[in-house]
């Protein structure tokens, strides 16, 4: 594989050069005092420009993007994400803004984010947004603090459990951890919803809110919706929704009409920003009017015309990040919700749904599918079949990558054995889609003539499957320098 | 037909056909009709690609880009200067389209770059041990709070400096409020924190200790005075740290620190008006298994090759759920990448130098202001790329006069720092030239 970039260091090469100064260079020594300085270079590489460049390249060539090939990877909303919106990200007066200007020349900024602000809020059918949280799981951080705030202003201080379903995210427990909430989880019934009854059990005075995504992971769209929203408003309590799969709903329902009072959308999945390999995202939160004090400050505050961040919020629950937000993702997401338009936005999930609901009807027939024949913008399969004819849900991904793409969320969500989560997304072509239904269909007859060749792959990559029980039982987490690079 | 949206009129009844479904609103049938939104959206109709491109240039430019004035404003954001290939390979779409690297044999440039990136901030940091990024310096530091109190198990007090961020220290006190635990906050003397307070406050009950160095202020905080009594009192020590800083500072490892945190965006990426900026994370090898967010391991294919995945994964949300670590699950991976490209370039040597730079602007800058006869240094005390100033016009109409002549001037400190007087923090990159801080500091000297 590809050198590390520490391998092809060589003394006294370099890439980096500084202009002449013209003002006289004192040593570290008579800048600071000796204790404070460092005795040994920290080991950064010794390369040429032409090396970082190759070396970067040949990383990116070992890598799969949206750009590089069909990414139905469930739950994660893998679609294009327009080149015009990286071109705009990177405008001089949005890129190289100092967060602490004055607002007279932070105008279109303040603008930008306001109007964002405003079409969200009437994409999700919430009063108000906040866009400072970076991504969805601190955007459910805030959302729950903003629920906890709501109740203690009141006195209500005995609501100390979230109830979350058992498809949840991993986010959904872990941010109500801290918010430090308790967490009561509620079944799924047969037929992949929430389980009403057991709802109506569990709320009661302890219930500060209920998180609940929907469609739900399964790709489904929680039918009891109206009732859970008066189950949980009954008992006093709050409902989030996690706004992971909002891909299915634009312009088809939103949140603040089932009920929600607390949103958070994920800009990365939803609104065409990228993934980047990880991140950055961002995960702005709407809330209906009555939990407004309670967000994060600054917020946005409009006066004749002129914007500025009002600061002023002696009930906000205070900042989750240092500024405002992650801006030049906003102005992603801004840039793609004017490219589409409201009814734009409406076919997306037309699209998104009409997508999903073909390759699920084409693969339904080979893989089983626990949870009905209809879905919406996703759907789970399950590979247990075909794990009894000797090849698991993992082996099948592992095959997809030998076919050219990348493979569908796996053993996910949990109520499903050998889950296989498919979203195609609607920026994808029907024959895409064909051509990945034939490919799923393929392994399954693989796996029935010759598992061996399934259960091994992949074959065709660079590496093939790597050993992660090494990797977490001796972990080796950077570059081990040699002797003479001591 | 959109050209985000490939499927035509033809296709989408073919695809009905195959569904057996008569039309797509009948797709959205299990949506209950009372939840049923059945108007339109009141966003305005789409733009194509020009109209787009001319409607975000006009917004673009109701701003000042910190490109057409000169910025000698820092307080938590620099203005330095990235290279063109920090860019030119970070914006490849193979590498900024990805997910989180989960499929890890597709996924290696992603997973060797966070290798290389977790090296480079443990050489830096002199930490065992660093993760694959978090959101800022902000949440990284209040990530680093939490995990410290929640291993020292009955221990529920954290120290604070005054030096740290305000916002940080707003952050940190907005993620734990959800926790049993007593933030409080170790006082200022002279600019540093004040140590002999700090030894006071330390105690059998103090969980950590949260400094920031270079801090706020500029200012190198005495970093073994403060391990002296972490150690002394078992208090996990906390250590926000500027990564450029370390080019010539000593590693707050080297001092003893159990985590190093801090914001790297002035490594590679620009200021973006607070975002997306890169939180960088590092810990002693004890906390390997503790620690936040994603991190890249070196391990061999079924061949024996060498490659990387994604590990320790039993620490994270995912699989943990409400007892994991940390809620993180995106991080701020492409920043991380471009950071990691940056500290390529910059190198060995390179990064001595740049930190000598910016030290020796920021010291050249700060006799020039004085050399007016209109500012004075607060505390005499060591500083690395920003220093405070206490001014004798008001700050707030010396910005405004320096505004209009196309200057960023120093961040004003009396809001956050009452006690600090006419405060002006000001900070020197090494992007800023002799004649740029001559100008700069013969006006903002002007006696108006």
């Amino acid at each position: 594989m590809s050198k590390l970039i520490f391998e092809m260091s060589r003394k006294g090469r370099r890439a980096f050069e500084l202009p002449e100064s013209g003002i006289p260079e004192r040593a570290a020594l008579e800048l600071f005092p000796k204790e404070y300085l460092r005795e040994k270079p920290a080991r950064l590489p010794e390369v040429g420009e032409l090396d970082v460049i190759r070396h970067f390249t040949e990383l990116s060539r070992n890598n799969f993007g949206v750009d590089s090939g069909f990414y139905p990877l469930g739950s994660c909303t893998m679609k294009y994400n327009p080149k015009i919106n990286e071109k705009v990200a990177s405008y001089k007066g949005f890129a190289h803004l100092h967060p602490y200007q004055p607002d007279e020349t932070i105008q279109g900024a303040l603008k930008l984010m306001s109007d964002l602000g405003k079409m969200l809020s009437e994409v999700t059918g919430m009063d108000r947004m906040c866009l400072q949280p970076s991504a969805g799981a601190q955007g459910e951080m805030a959302g729950l603090m903003v629920i906890k705030a709501y109740h203690e202003k009141r006195g209500d201080i005995e609501r100390t459990e979230i109830i979350c379903p058992d498809s949840a995210h991993g986010t959904n427990p872990a941010s109500a951890a801290v918010a430090g909430f308790d967490i009561r989880q509620v079944k799924s019934n047969k037929r992949g919803m929430v389980d009403v009854n057991e709802l109506r059990e569990l709320a009661g005075p302890r219930t500060a809110g209920l998180m609940l995504t929907n469609p739900n992971t399964l790709g489904l769209f929680e039918e009891d919706i109206v009732e859970i929203a008066k189950i949980i408003h009954d008992a006093g309590g709050l409902l989030y929704y996690d706004g992971a799969n909002a891909n299915a709903i634009l312009g088809k329902a939103r949140p603040g009409d089932m009920g929600f009072d607390v949103v958070h959308l994920n800009l990365h999945k939803t609104f065409t920003t990228p993934h980047g390999g990880g991140g950055p995202g961002a995960g702005p939160i709407g809330v209906k009017e009555f939990l407004y004090p309670f967000v994060p400050k600054p917020v946005i505050a409009e006066n004749d015309g002129m914007f500025s961040l009002d600061y002023n919020r002696p009930d906000s629950i205070g900042k989750v990040k240092a500024f405002f937000g992650n801006f030049l993702i906003l102005v992603r997401a801004y840039a793609y919700i004017r490219t589409m338009g409201g009814e734009g936005l409406r076919k997306v999930s037309e699209n998104a749904v009409l997508n999903a609901n073909y390759v699920l009807s084409k693969l339904k027939d080979t893989y089983d599918v626990p949870f009905g024949d209809r879905c919406m913008h996703e759907f789970v399969a399950s590979g247990e079949k075909q794990k009894e004819m000797g090849a698991s849900t993992l082996a099948i991904a592992k095959r997809l990558l030998d076919y050219g793409y990348h493979p569908p969320t796996i053993y996910f969500p949990l109520i499903v054995k050998e889950a296989l989560m498919v979203e195609p997304t609607e920026t994808e072509s029907r024959e895409t889609l064909d051509e990945f239904i034939d490919a799923l269909i393929r392994i399954d007859k693989e796996i029935q003539e010759d598992p061996e060749t399934v259960s091994h792959a992949p074959h065709s990559t660079a590496l093939g499957r790597l050993d992660e029980v090494k990797a977490a039982r001796t972990p080796v987490l950077k570059y081990n320098f040699g002797e003479e690079d001591q | 037909m959109h050209k985000y949206l490939p499927n035509t009129d033809a296709e989408i009844k073919l695809m009905l056909d195959e569904i057996g479904a008569s039309n797509i609103g009948e797709l959205f049938s299990p949506i209950p009709e009372k939840v049923r939104f059945s108007g339109e959206l009141n966003i305005p109709k789409g733009m194509t690609e020009q109209e787009l491109d001319k409607h975000m240039e006009k917004l673009s430019k109701m701003n000042i880009s910190m490109e057409d004035m000169i910025c000698f404003r820092g307080a938590g954001a620099y203005d330095h200067y990235i290279p063109v290939v920090v860019n030119a390979l970070a914006s490849r779409s193979e590498f900024y389209t990805a997910y989180t690297p989960y499929q890890a044999e597709i996924s290696q440039g992603v997973l060797q770059a966070i290798f290389e990136f977790q090296t480079m901030v443990c050489e830096l940091t002199g930490m065992e041990a660093s993760n694959a990024s978090m959101y800022d310096g902000s949440s990284s530091t209040a990530e680093a709070c939490t995990i410290a109190l929640v291993n020292a198990k009955k221990r529920n007090k954290i120290l604070v400096s005054r030096g740290l961020h305000p916002e940080t220290r707003q952050v940190i006190e907005t993620y734990m409020s959800g926790r049993d635990v007593d933030i409080q906050e170790v006082p200022l003397h002279e600019g540093e924190t004040d140590y002999e307070k700090l030894a006071e406050m330390c105690d059998e009950s103090t969980a950590a200790v949260c400094i920031q160095s270079p801090n706020f202020l500029g200012i190198v905080e005495d970093m073994d005075k403060v391990s002296g009594i972490t150690e002394q009192n078992k208090a996990a020590f906390i250590v926000n740290t500027d990564l450029i800083s370390l080019g010539i500072l000593k590693p707050p490892g080297d001092s003893g620190a159990d985590f190093v945190v801090g914001e790297a965006q002035g490594l590679g990426n620009p200021m973006a008006f607070g975002g997306p900026h890169l939180g960088f994370f590092a810990a002693s090898g004890k906390y390997i298994r503790k620690m936040p967010g994603r991190i890249a391991g070196e391990t061999t294919d079924d061949k024996g090759k060498r490659g990387y995945v994604l590990t320790l994964q039993a620490r994270e949300q995912h699989i943990r759920r409400e007892k994991a670590t940390s809620n993180i699950c995106s991080n701020h991976a492409l920043n991380a990448l471009a950071a990691t490209i940056y500290m390529s370039v910059v190198g060995k040597e390179g990064i001595r130098e740049l930190a000598l730079r910016c030290a020796n602007n920021a010291r050249y800058a700060s006799e020039k202001l004085i050399e007016t006869g209109r500012f004075s240094l607060l505390y005499n005390k060591p500083f690395f790329k920003e220093f405070l100033v206490e001014a004798k016009e008001d700050t707030g109409k010396l910005n405004r006069r320096l505004l209009e002549q196309g200057y960023l001037g120093g961040y004003e400190t009396k809001e956050v720092y009452p006690e600090m007087g006419n405060g002006w923090l000001v900070a020197v990159t090494e992007k800023r030239t002799k004649q740029e801080i001559d100008n700069f500091a013969a006006k903002a000297g002007e006696i108006v």
